[in-house]
């Protein structure tokens, strides 16, 4: 199962000669590789790494404040209308990305929206499977709690930030994580999205990359190696929340 | 205002604004799709023509496209039904580890949460011909002869579809280990004290009882596999969906008829036919398991 990453790991460490010596280990180790992914002029994956975290952090900001708040809205409050709004946000789980992107490729043009960052996220922006999530989760709020501070005359927004959302943290911290994730893997939008090579977050660049290195596969190792990184990273920091994150979606799905 | 319709307003007022996001970003556009596949539509024209279900027609003569339905088929068909048997025999035998199951959780994990991109052109290194990838290496190592993989019609499919099932296997064996600690251990202990074999708790409690996941899985599964883009896309030469279209999936068809050829009306009408594809399959599995899960 580890073998691949391992392989990338060798292949990345070794020089251009080195690559094509069919040995497990480099016999002379180099850090050539990530030298020049990340301080060469010609490399762009400093670029595309900025790109990627802009990207995933603002959409996981504004996934974070919205699905949370329609999962309130949808879980405590009583409205006409409030199934049907609900079965809406979830049916959209049916639509299948690969149908939007055309549309959405024809109103970026229209707004101008292609080549910025804005129009690699708005897609994005809220997730109708954080809607289910989150609805779940602020079932288990208690009412007592809310209506206590409607009695102290809070207003209904400042109830939902300081009452509600900490209670709540370990639902953000799943959301949250699995939202990151899939936005730094995503791949077929961005790459319709984005024409301009600064513009490309790292998967599109990596692509991008890969398919003009040629035969420099220890350069196309090294930056999956480094595109890799932050998840690794993101992974070993949170693995419980990730794992029990899964498990949940797919339990309750 | 009364108090109630105070709180409704309330209520409105969080939600006009992801109103507004899913009426535009999700519903409108299905709609246009759905209007645009009656068209002519291109990025390049000015005029825009109703062409009744021509594009529907156009594309389902299309070898091409009926290819990548094919070969859509064959990713689905035998990836999923893959992926469930190999981690739910993971899963059995992972429950069973008693100790460093963090350790096994990174090996099984990682694939899934690493960006596909990545692992695509790592596999693709390793599927190269001799001397360069290294599985190659492996086979005549043992005295096999070396395999073309990605650069044969008839191997490309089958690999890449292996690489998927590696990627998704973090994911189902991680259902699948949720579901089986769920099952209530006195079962398990009541059948065993009663003289059950290990074989008899695993076919008779075990397997029955994950059968609700098991189907989960297979709907979710099904749907991956049938969308499968980004792994044809890194693995196939120039992102073609090669040798001879033997790999291109019907994802893929509809991006380059959108976006290499601009024939958006035909694009469009292409990925309604997935969507109908996948909604007709999603929906008569939930069928299949409704009725199995009966007794």
């Amino acid at each position: 199962m580890l073998f691949p990453f391992f392989w990338m790991l060798m292949s990345s460490l070794k020089d251009a000669t080195q690559i094509y010596q069919m040995r497990l280990l480099p016999s002379r180790p180099t850090l050539d590789n990530y030298r020049y992914i990340f301080t060469s002029r010609n490399s762009q994956f400093p670029q595309w790494f900025l790109n990627s975290t802009i990207v995933a952090i603002c959409t996981t900001a504004s996934v974070l404040f919205f699905d949370s708040l329609i999962g309130y809205t949808l879980a405590k409050f009583r409205f006409p209308g409030k199934k049907i709004i609900f079965l809406l946000i979830i049916s959209t789980l049916m639509i299948p990305t690969e149908m939007l992107v055309i549309p959405w490729y024809a109103m970026a043009r229209a707004f101008k929206w292609v080549n910025t960052y804005w129009g690699i996220m708005f897609p994005g922006m809220i997730s109708a499977f954080g809607v289910f999530l989150m609805r779940q989760f602020m079932a288990t709020v208690p009412d007592d709690l809310i209506d206590a501070a409607r009695v102290d005359g809070q207003g209904e927004l400042r109830i939902f930030l300081t009452i509600v959302l900490p209670l709540v943290t370990p639902a953000l911290a799943t959301l949250a994580i699995f939202n990151f994730v899939g936005n730094w893997n995503a791949f077929l939008w961005p790459l319709i999205a984005v024409s301009k090579p600064h513009m490309f977050t790292l998967p599109v660049g990596l692509a991008n990359f890969s398919g003009e290195a040629g035969s420099d596969w220890q350069l196309i190792m090294t930056g999956a190696a480094v595109s890799m990184l932050p998840l690794i990273i993101v992974f070993l920091v949170f693995q419980k929340q990730i794992v029990r994150g899964i498990a949940m979606t797919g339990l309750k799905g | 205002m009364t108090l109630a319709a105070k709180r409704a307003a309330t209520a409105y007022a969080f939600l006009a604004v992801p109103l507004v996001f899913f009426i535009c970003v999700r519903f409108a556009p299905m709609l246009y799709m759905m209007a645009m596949s009656l068209t002519d539509w291109g990025l390049l024209r000015k005029t825009l023509h109703f062409v009744g279900l021509a594009n529907y027609a156009a594309v389902l003569a299309d070898p091409v496209f009926l290819q990548a339905l094919a070969n859509t088929a064959k990713y689905a068909v035998f990836g999923a039904p893959a992926v469930i048997v190999v981690s739910l025999c993971v899963a059995l035998l992972l429950d069973r580890v008693p100790r460093g199951k963090g350790l096994f959780r990174l090996v099984y994990v990682l694939p899934y949460i690493t960006p596909v991109v990545a692992v695509s052109w790592v596999w693709r290194w390793m599927f190269q011909s001799p001397p360069l990838g290294v599985i190659n290496a492996m086979l005549v190592a043992v005295g096999l002869p070396a395999a073309a993989f990605l650069n044969s019609p008839t191997q490309a499919l089958p690999s890449i579809l292996a690489v998927n099932v590696w990627v998704e296997l973090g994911y189902c064996t991680t259902i699948f280990l949720a579901g089986i600690q769920t099952i209530p251990a006195d079962i398990v202990e009541a059948a065993r004290i009663d003289g059950a074999s290990g074989r008899q708790v695993l076919g008779k409690i075990i397997l029955p009882l994950l059968l609700p996941v098991t189907l989960f899985l297979t709907v979710i599964e099904g749907i991956q596999f049938l969308r499968i883009f980004t792994q044809v896309y890194n693995m196939s030469m120039q992102a073609m969906g090669g040798p001879l279209n033997s790999t291109k999936s019907a994802a893929l068809y509809i991006y380059q008829k959108a976006f290499t050829n601009f024939e958006m009306g035909l694009a469009a009408s292409a990925s309604l036919v997935l969507f109908a594809i996948i909604l007709v399959v999603t929906i008569a599995q939930m069928r299949l398991f409704d009725r199995k899960l009966d007794y």
